[in-house]
């Protein structure tokens, strides 16, 4: 471990290389972060499915490329196909929680989520897959810095994703009506807005996030049926950390987020990033509550 | 006569609202003191700044000659100094005797009496104070289940069950059927006289305030505007004006 | 006097179907110990989950601990843990235990497992119990993972290849019996310690915090105290269900059987809200019926099993959160001691119509 942070401090080219690439990465994470903090924000609700969306995309993009489609056709379909999902999800389960306690909120997604994984298991099998674009590698400073081309477009689709997004939920009617259903729902409702349908927009909108970057991560990257949880986990420690409705916080947690597991995933070892992603998620939750103990409420 | 709890120039602020500025009063012990002002004007958070449920930006409190300003809300309540809340605060899915027996003075005492075998004085003593405010037919009642009237009460029960030798009572009859609010006047009373416990009490109802307490502060703003004896400071045109222009 | 002697019969006869169901259905006996372990989940869950309202997902953390704590030290004790756990690739020696070793080893490993187990408890309590409702949820949801992977890359306790528990020596052969029975105890003492801790002014305050917590510490509860030694006692008795646990399997998977979040982290949470959380007998009933539906369906919908379980999970949160005794607590107050006495005023029955 020391070894490799005198590799690190020695040749700070590799660490560049580490960063640049985590930073690639962190832009999905970021977005995927954005939509747990809509439905966080607007339903009050943490998505602990939000990781098998994500995978579940993926594989959309991987059975296409098995029939010669081109993964980034996969990106709006993957979206489309994960939009119906999540509203399927609202329709028969989530629905009913709404305006339940967190905890029956987090236990419910909790059962999505095992439910996916197996299904996804059983269906696509236990290997880790690929969606392979034919896509290069970019060398840059010599050679010491090496970043592939899918790597390049899944962070630049992303961009233009969570772009669209942010305009999309500040000019359409229906973005709107969200950000009055989460500021106060019951106003909402007596301006005459559906918030049921709002509900159920913003489920599948969230789950159509998770879907593209699901496409994106099969591309870029690869997918296998138990790799959810820690893109939830990522999610949920992104919003902690840039708090609900922050867009430049959730991009800053996010591509710090990705540049940070890289760098770590090099010192530990690879074996150890996921831990790392965990511990690290733990670190942010006893910081946040260090922060909070002492400001801790007035009581009526 | 020596003051039990002593504020001096206590300041609180939320972010950009400062609901204490430099407040300095004090209640002497075995007094009822009361503590007015229109809504908003941080009543409410000056009871929760001296019990340690947020740390104050600047002041200091003592009770009983003791500095207090920095310990947290258990602590103080160790020492003696109850506060009961506004919207009432009660254990919702235990009954009411359950609550009351989990109330009992957490003075001196450590984790390991949590395990001790039953207290038969204990029960008794739950008992009785229900029966002091009137609940003891529901006593085994799950209290989320009561009325808000009478979770006011239970949570007073339960202040009483802690033997404070301070109370501080946020609203003591707000939400209580208007029929039934002497008898609260005369339970406070009681508590005062027999049980010797000093009471701090925030009230908005003047007919109530005036006729218990002793004693008067004013809020107004976050600043102590007017104190003095009850005809005075109902008399004083600070405090008529400030309730008029909060209206 | 028959009314107190009644719960004592049905003791005597749970006692008796314990003793006797391995004689009796041979068969079912691994899962008969695996029930026995559930329900040491299921009500140590509880304690902290349903009668002290922090749901915790990671109490495998626990169970993982005392699971490792427990073999290294029946290993460590005669042997050394890396060599021991290096020659499973086909080392030249082979580690064999005689009698006296064997129980030895156990007699100290699970007293430390539950030892160590409870340590923990106590170290991560002062970190996380601060937290409230959701963030103490995902929090410890992150630290069984978190653990899991960090065994999983420990070298010294097998990494991810796992970890061997000493084989029993050829002498007294198969000891899954005695295994069983083990299982059965720690049923027993859990349940006796934990009714026991449930008559107590304890039971009181975590029920306070789970109320409302900022009104316990008004009222001078020291409430981080309480909350890591709830923790503590939880911690306890899994630990010594890991090193059950452990030798029963047989084999120690680092994610799968030790820090088994996605299985025995998310059914405990299960059991205890399937039977009814903050009950003495809820989490008994959950357990047991969820073992049942459990073997019901790896017979019956093999491949599927966990698509099933994934949609009990769904199920019971939607449409039954209050569990089976709250059920009948809802529906039957009285049987739970909530009743009016000497109505004056009729008023007061129409307010106390349960929430
Ligand atoms: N947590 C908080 N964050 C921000 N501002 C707050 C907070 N709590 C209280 N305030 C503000 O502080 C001021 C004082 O509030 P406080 O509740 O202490 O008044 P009060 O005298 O108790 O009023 P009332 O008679 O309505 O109970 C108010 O302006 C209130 O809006
Ligand atoms: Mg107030």
């Amino acid at each position: 471990m020391l070894d490799n942070i005198e590799i690190l401090v020695q040749a700070p080219v590799i660490t560049l290389d580490l960063v640049l690439n985590g930073l690639l990465l962190g832009a999905i994470f970021a977005l995927a972060a954005y939509g747990m903090a809509l439905v966080w924000g607007v339903m009050n609700i943490i998505n602990i499915a939000q990781g098998e969306f994500v995978i579940l995309g993926g594989y959309v993009a991987v059975v296409m490329a098995a029939y010669g489609i081109h993964p980034l056709i996969a990106v709006p379909v993957a979206a489309l196909l994960l939009y119906a999902i999540g509203w399927a999800l609202y329709r028969t389960v989530i629905f009913r929680i709404v305006d339940r306690d967190l905890f029956t909120s987090i236990l419910a997604t909790f059962g999505i989520s095992i439910v996916l994984q197996q299904l996804m298991n059983t269906i696509f099998g236990g290997n880790v897959r690929i969606a392979d674009a034919g896509l290069g590698t970019v060398f840059l400073m010599n050679g010491m810095v090496s970043l592939a081309q899918v790597k390049l477009l899944a962070f630049a689709l992303a961009a233009v994703l969570g772009s669209t997004l942010v305009v999309f939920l500040k000019r359409s009617r229906l973005g709107q009506a969200i950000r009055a259903t989460a500021q106060h729902p019951r106003a909402a409702r007596v301006l005459g807005i559906d918030t049921d349908r709002v509900y159920a927009a913003t489920y599948g909108l969230n789950a159509a996030i998770c879907g593209a970057c699901g496409a994106l991560v099969a591309m870029a990257y690869t997918v296998h049926p138990y790799i959810g949880l820690p893109y939830t986990i990522r999610s949920f420690m992104i919003v902690v950390v840039a708090g609900l409705g922050n867009l430049a916080g959730v991009i800053a947690a996010g591509l710090g987020l990705g540049a940070a597991e890289n760098v770590a995933g090099f010192v530990f070892g690879t074996q150890y990033q996921l831990a790392f992603v965990f511990l690290l998620l733990v670190v942010v939750l006893v910081w946040r509550n260090r922060r909070l103990a002492r400001k801790r409420g007035y009581l009526k | 006569m020596n003051a039990m709890l002593e504020v001096e120039r206590v300041s609180k602020s939320y972010g950009g609202v400062r609901a204490n500025r430099s407040i300095s009063l004090s209640v002497e012990e075995g007094r009822i003191v009361g503590l007015i002002g229109p809504n908003g004007s941080g009543k409410t958070t000056l009871f929760s700044s001296i019990v340690g449920t947020h740390p104050i930006d600047e002041g200091v409190i003592r009770f009983e000659g003791r500095e207090i300003s920095h310990l947290r809300a258990a602590d103080v309540a160790r020492l003696g100094l109850i506060r009961t809340f506004q919207q009432t605060r009660i254990y919702g899915r235990m009954t009411c005797v359950e609550n009351m027996l989990i109330s009992s003075s957490q003075r001196g005492s450590s984790l390991f009496d949590l395990f001790r075998a039953r207290n038969p004085l204990r029960e008794k003593r739950a008992e009785e104070l229900l029966e002091f405010v009137g609940l003891h037919p529901k006593r085994h009642l799950q209290a989320g289940s009561l009325s808000f009237g009478q979770q006011k009460l239970l949570e007073f029960a339960m202040a009483l069950m802690n033997e404070p030798k301070m109370l501080m009572l946020d609203e003591p009859t707000a939400g209580i059927n208007p029929t039934l609010i002497n008898g609260v006047i005369d339970r406070l009373k009681r508590a005062n006289e027999e049980f010797g416990i000093t009471l701090f009490v925030i009230e908005h109802n003047m007919r109530v305030i005036m006729n218990l307490a002793e004693y008067i502060y004013c809020l107004a703003h976050g600043e102590l505007l007017a104190q003095g004896r009850p005809d005075e400071v109902r008399n004083d045109q600070r405090v008529v004006d400030a309730y008029l222009g909060s209206h | 006097m028959s009314k107190s002697r009644r719960p004592l019969l049905g003791h005597l006869a749970i006692l008796a179907i314990g003793i006797a169901a391995p004689l009796v259905f041979p068969a079912w006996q691994s899962q008969m110990a695996e029930l026995w372990l559930f329900i040491v989940f299921a009500l140590t869950w509880d304690l902290v989950g349903g009668q002290m309202g922090y749901n915790s997902f990671g109490n495998v953390v626990f169970l993982g601990v005392g699971m490792y704590a427990c073999v290294v030290t029946q290993v460590g004790l005669f042997y050394q843990v890396s060599a021991y756990n290096d020659a499973r690739g086909g080392g030249a020696t082979i580690f064999t235990f005689d009698p006296r070793q064997y129980f030895e080893g156990l007699a100290i490993g699970l007293p430390v497992g539950a030892v160590l187990a409870a340590l923990t408890a106590a170290f991560l309590g002062s970190l996380v119990l601060g937290m409230r409702g959701h963030y103490f949820a995902i929090c410890t949801l992150g630290l069984g993972v978190a653990a899991g992977e960090l065994a999983n890359g420990w070298e010294w306790i097998g990494a991810g290849s796992g970890m061997v528990p000493p084989n029993p020596p050829g002498a007294i052969g198969d000891l899954s019996r005695f295994y069983y029975y083990l299982a059965f105890a720690l049923a027993i003492v859990t349940f006796l310690g934990l009714r026991w801790l449930y008559t107590t002014r304890f039971r009181f305050a975590i029920n306070a915090i789970r109320d409302n917590e900022d009104k316990a510490e008004a009222m001078g509860l020291r409430t981080t105290q309480i909350k890591t030694t709830a923790w503590v006692i939880a911690a306890f008795f899994l630990g010594i269900a890991g090193g059950i646990l452990g030798n029963l399997k047989r084999f120690i998977d680092p994610i799968d059987t030790a820090f088994a979040g996605a299985t025995f982290g998310v059914w405990m949470v299960l059991m205890a809200v399937l039977g009814g959380k903050g009950t003495l007998w809820g989490p008994v009933i959950g357990a047991i019926l969820f073992q049942v539906f459990k073997e019901a369906s790896w017979t019956y919908l093999l491949g599927w099993q966990r698509v099933a379980l994934g949609l009990l999970i769904v199920l019971i949160v939607v449409f039954f959160p209050q569990g089976i005794m709250g059920f009948l607590r809802e529906r039957f107050p009285a049987w739970f001691g909530h009743r009016v006495e000497g109505v004056k005023d009729m008023d007061a029955v129409e307010e106390t119509k349960a929430r």
